[in-house]
């Protein structure tokens, strides 16, 4: 279709200047093909759309070509990136529906909202596909806790998601939260939503018909977050704080009548195709649902409800106002629909229809505010292949190399007390992780377990990166954030279906991060294959980055594993006395990039250990088998921090000590205690059943090694003084509400 | 026994409710709208769930206890029958005047989700019949502000009539600051109104009624509910 090449009459907005353009985020070359694509200038209302349209937020526009390589396909899954969230089966005409996304500009700007609104905007992904949430999770980044600014972030941020998760009504079940001083100008908060949905009733985007009426739902539009995702596609310099103005404002109150009128009018037949409203809000909404139904769709804004007066066809366009969604209604259905929306006192308003010309013409009291050809913009967007520096694969540092500086139980007590390894228990007290009554597994294990509905069924997940491998060797910590998920959701029985992505770096625009950038997403596609583990939904997140520092590269993995039967899970803790405790998975020592190279001896050197995905697969199936046998009584992923931290995290949760063996002669102690070799579990058995567990283990190829015994109220090592679980516990427990009560970092 | 559970705008533990009606006497209960004017006929027992109704943007529970369905739910509780509040629902009941006091944010400045040990003070009224005096058990919390707070008449009275009816203490029973959770008046976590027909209590019992989940605390609440109406009957 040729453009339309006469500018729509718009009696009050400016001419367009190359300033107009800059601020819009566009680079010339970007300009110079919108004009093209249109065959004239655009009017401001225009630039704002292809502004919000095309900014890297939206668009991908720098990572697209590298996010082909991974694997979407599998089976069980029913849908794949491109929608507002993926769908995986999980049997008996029932699907998962999840994604995670990220909120870290806002957040760094305005803790509590841009928490909150990251909350709402990933809940409004899943319930648009007609399902309804029954977990959260979340990823969170910090910075040096001794920096000024962290305590402010990390009480803010914890608050805003649990301000909108507990009003809204969902478990906030799991996640992670981490600290390093790569944060310090730029945190993380990447959330994820999980819902369930019948496999036949599953809501899509696409607009079908014309002439079908399109319906604004929910709350009213103001003049809150204009131009949000535009500022999440920059990086900050020292005015991030003048950019409050554009973080959104969280209402969890509209956002629970929203999803429980949005599923009422699903399940009385009454939709065709519905989109949230998220980023770039009617824009991005209108112009999706359009463009994936081949449909043209003509918006009158005089008729969109609005909190606010005088405002522009701009403002509107742009405004990230939250809690709001747009339709494509069946119309025999609009007083159906109506008043169920009245019902729950939200807002429905027909405010335009689908056309046959696919085009997206915007009017507003009378004139044509913008007239676009509606393919163009979503599919013409720019696709860049940027210029990437692959990083350096640094040298394996060798356990000789490193001297241990103190005895193993004063570095175990010492770890459990750092902020990385220390309980997050002040964290996630705030969130409502019990609320819908399903919670089988509650955070601090190795993934949160839910039940579906009755049981038997239920979900593990889980959210997984480790940020300083990625940095180190970005392929092979973008393999292992994946195998760490695939471990998380094996460790408590669960069969992995699936992940989503969430991949947050540093300015696209440095050769050094793209190559970072590039390295995960290939580590990332090889996990993924190995494991049968595809990605079905993701979001990218760039230009993390303050004053040219950028973040730690920190692709965070969410996992969903299905368990059968939720009564065969396993759980970390120590479940008795005189149990044999055993190690599975192979153990060279790896201390390159441990915690105990960083946090006890002071230095961040090495490589990272590598995974071995066949062994991975292997060792992972048979623990599995274990659980679902019933002959493991506890089980525990071995990760940060090593064997022996994950022993004291096994006799943490229930109180009962063990007595240990010394390490193999072969390998200097602190490696063999504190190495982050990959692959490997922990795992009890009855100490009659210990026998037979190895020998199975040897007949499936799974290294296994005898560790010793539970017994007690403390962990003993042959040479080292006893360290109490009870003193233990304080380590672990004690560091976080210290530090947020004021103590000093 | 007949069972209704009152729908506000915001309410989010209705479902939990009535899986723990359901569980304890095999009924599915009454889902009633708050914009409704009558309760079903023949309701024994109204429950005002957990949440945050009108998202507690005003006071918690002040909108909500402004609602149609209030004077229903006033009506009931004047002829005798039982209505529970939790959590957001003790809110309600505490703003609608059918139970005295405030709950205020809670002394620590912070949303709390944990399990928490209450003790049953008596086991006489139609609410705690499923326990035993003095026994003490394990029920989770999940609320900002539940720091229980009345004058100093009002809590002598509550003392002498003994209407509360669980209170926060450690696990043996004790009562000691460390364990009331959220900073309340003589570590409060429930009371009953004059005529025992009336409980509001902040911890969520419905909760902790199935193994799965860790713990069947609860059901005695719910059970002694349903033993009490089948004595009455």
């Amino acid at each position: 279709m040729t453009p339309r090449k006469d500018r729509p009459v718009t009696s009050n907005e400016p001419q367009i200047t190359p300033d107009l353009v800059a601020e819009h985020g566009l680079t010339p070359e970007e300009y110079q093909r919108i004009h093209e694509l249109i065959g004239r200038e655009p009017t401001l209302t225009e630039l704002g759309i292809f502004s919000a349209m095309w900014n890297e937020h939206c668009s991908y526009k720098s990572s697209k070509v590298h996010l082909r390589a991974l694997p979407t396909d599998a089976p069980w899954v029913i849908q794949g990136p491109g929608e507002n969230a993926g769908v995986v089966s999980i049997g008996q005409g029932l699907a998962v529906v999840f994604k995670m996304e990220s909120h870290n500009h806002p957040s760094y700007i305005e803790p509590y909202q841009g928490a909150a609104t990251g909350v709402g905007g990933i809940l409004r992904d899943v319930f648009t596909m007609g399902a309804r949430p029954i977990a959260c999770l979340n990823a969170l980044r910090f910075g040096d806790p001794a920096h000024p600014k962290t305590r402010h972030l990390v009480a803010g941020v914890v608050a805003g998601i649990g301000g909108y998760g507990n009003s809204f009504g969902v478990p906030t079940v799991g996640g992670s939260v981490g600290f390093h001083t790569r944060y310090d100008g730029n945190c993380l908060v990447n959330a994820m939503a999980v819902g369930i949905v019948e496999t036949g009733k599953i809501f899509y985007a696409k607009a079908t018909g014309v002439g079908k009426p399109v319906v604004y739902l929910g709350s009213k539009t103001g003049r809150d977050g204009i131009h949000g995702a535009t500022m999440a596609s920059a990086e900050f310099g020292a005015d991030a704080e003048e950019k409050r103005p554009t973080v959104q404002v969280g209402d969890p109150f509209s956002e629970k009548l929203l999803l429980e009128a949005c599923l009422e009018i699903m399940a009385n037949d009454c939709v065709i195709a519905i989109q949230d409203m998220g980023a770039a809000g009617l824009t991005c909404s209108a112009v999706e649902m359009g463009a994936k139904g081949d449909l043209g769709i003509a918006l009158d804004l005089d008729k969109v409800p609005c909190r606010e007066s005088e405002m522009s066809a701009y403002e509107m366009m742009l405004s990230e106002s939250q809690e709001r969604m747009l339709m494509v209604l069946r119309p025999e259905k609009e007083a159906e629909a109506e008043a169920i929306f009245r019902k729950w006192g939200l807002d429905f308003a027909v405010v335009g229809k689908t056309t046959a010309d696919r085009r997206f013409v915007v009017t507003h009291g009378g004139e044509v505010m913008a007239d676009l050809p509606i393919k163009e913009l979503g599919d013409q967007a720019p696709v860049y292949h940027r210029a990437f520096d692959e990083t350096q694969r640094p040298v394996p540092l060798l356990p000789t190399e490193v001297v241990p500086p103190m005895t193993l139980a004063d570095a175990l007590e010492k770890l459990l007390g750092t902020p990385d390894l220390c309980s997050k228990r002040w964290v996630w007290e705030q969130y409502d992780h019990l609320i819908l009554g399903n919670t089988i597994q509650r955070p601090g294990g190795d993934a949160a377990v839910v039940r579906i509905d009755e049981g038997p069924k239920g979900l593990a997940l889980t959210t997984d990166v480790t940020p300083r491998y990625c940095e180190a060797d970005p392929f092979e910590g973008g393999k292992q954030a994946v195998a760490e998920a695939w471990r998380n959701l094996s460790a408590v029985g669960a069969r992995p279906l699936a992940v989503t992505d969430n991949l947050n770096f540093g300015n696209p625009e440095r050769p050094e991060i793209m190559g970072q950038l590039v390295g995960c997403i290939r580590g990332i596609a090889e996990a993924c294959r190995a494991l049968d583990f595809p990605v079905v939904s993701g979001n990218v997140s760039l230009y993390n980055e303050t004053n040219g520092r950028a973040i730690l590269p920190t692709p965070t993995i969410g996992g969903v594993g299905l368990l059968e039967d939720i009564a065969h899970s396993a759980t970390i803790g120590f479940q008795a006395e005189g149990e044999s405790l055993l190690l599975l998975g192979e153990t060279q020592g790896w201390l390159g990039q441990s915690l105990y190279l960083r946090d006890i001896c002071g230095a961040e050197e090495g490589a990272p250990p590598p995974v071995d995905l066949a062994a991975e697969r292997r060792i992972g199936d048979f623990v599995r088998g274990l659980i679902r046998d019933r002959q493991a009584t506890a089980v525990h992923d071995v990760s940060d921090g090593g064997v022996l931290v994950a022993i004291a995290e096994m006799a943490m949760a229930t109180g009962i000590g063990a007595r240990l063996y010394g390490s193999p002669v072969m390998m200097l102690p602190h490696a063999f205690w504190f190495g982050e070799d990959q692959g490997r579990y922990l795992i009890t058995a009855g100490s009659e059943q210990s026998d037979a567990v190895i020998a199975k283990a040897r007949a499936a190829g799974v290294p296994v090694r005898r560790l010793g015994q539970t017994a007690g109220d403390a962990l003993t090592l042959p040479g080292e003084r006893p360290m109490l679980v009870k003193i233990l516990s304080e380590r672990f427990e004690g560091w976080l509400p210290a530090y947020m009560a004021g103590q000093p970092a | 026994m007949k069972s209704a559970v009152v729908v506000f705008p915001g309410s989010n533990r209705e479902r939990d409710a009535a899986r723990a009606l359901r569980l304890a006497c095999g009924a599915e209960p009454q889902m009633v709208w708050h914009a409704d004017r009558q309760l079903p006929d023949g309701t024994d027992l109204v429950v005002l769930p957990g949440g945050f109704s009108y998202g507690d943007y005003l006071r918690c529970g002040a909108i909500a206890a402004r609602a149609p369905i209030m004077e229903a739910v006033r009506a009931h509780a004047a002829r005798g029958g039982l209505v529970l509040g939790i959590c957001n629902g003790f809110q309600i009941l505490c703003e609608a005047g059918l139970l005295p006091g405030v709950l205020m944010r809670n002394a620590q400045l912070r949303f709390g989700c944990k399990d928490v040990y209450l003790r049953v003070e008596r086991s006489d009224t139609p609410f705690t019949r499923g326990y035993n005096a003095g026994q003490v058990i394990r029920i989770p919390i999940a609320h900002g502000e539940g720091n229980y707070a009345a004058d100093g008449e009002t809590l002598a009275a509550l003392e002498g009539d003994g209407r509360i009816v669980f209170r926060y203490t450690a696990p043996d029973g004790a009562l000691d600051p460390k364990w009331n959770v959220n900073g309340s008046t003589a570590a409060i976590a429930g009371i009953v109104n004059e005529p025992h027909n009336v409980l509001g209590l902040m911890p969520h019992p419905e909760n902790h009624v199935e193994t799965a989940l860790g713990s069947t605390d609860g059901r005695g609440l719910f059970a002694g509910i349903v033993d009490h109406l089948a004595q009455a009957a």
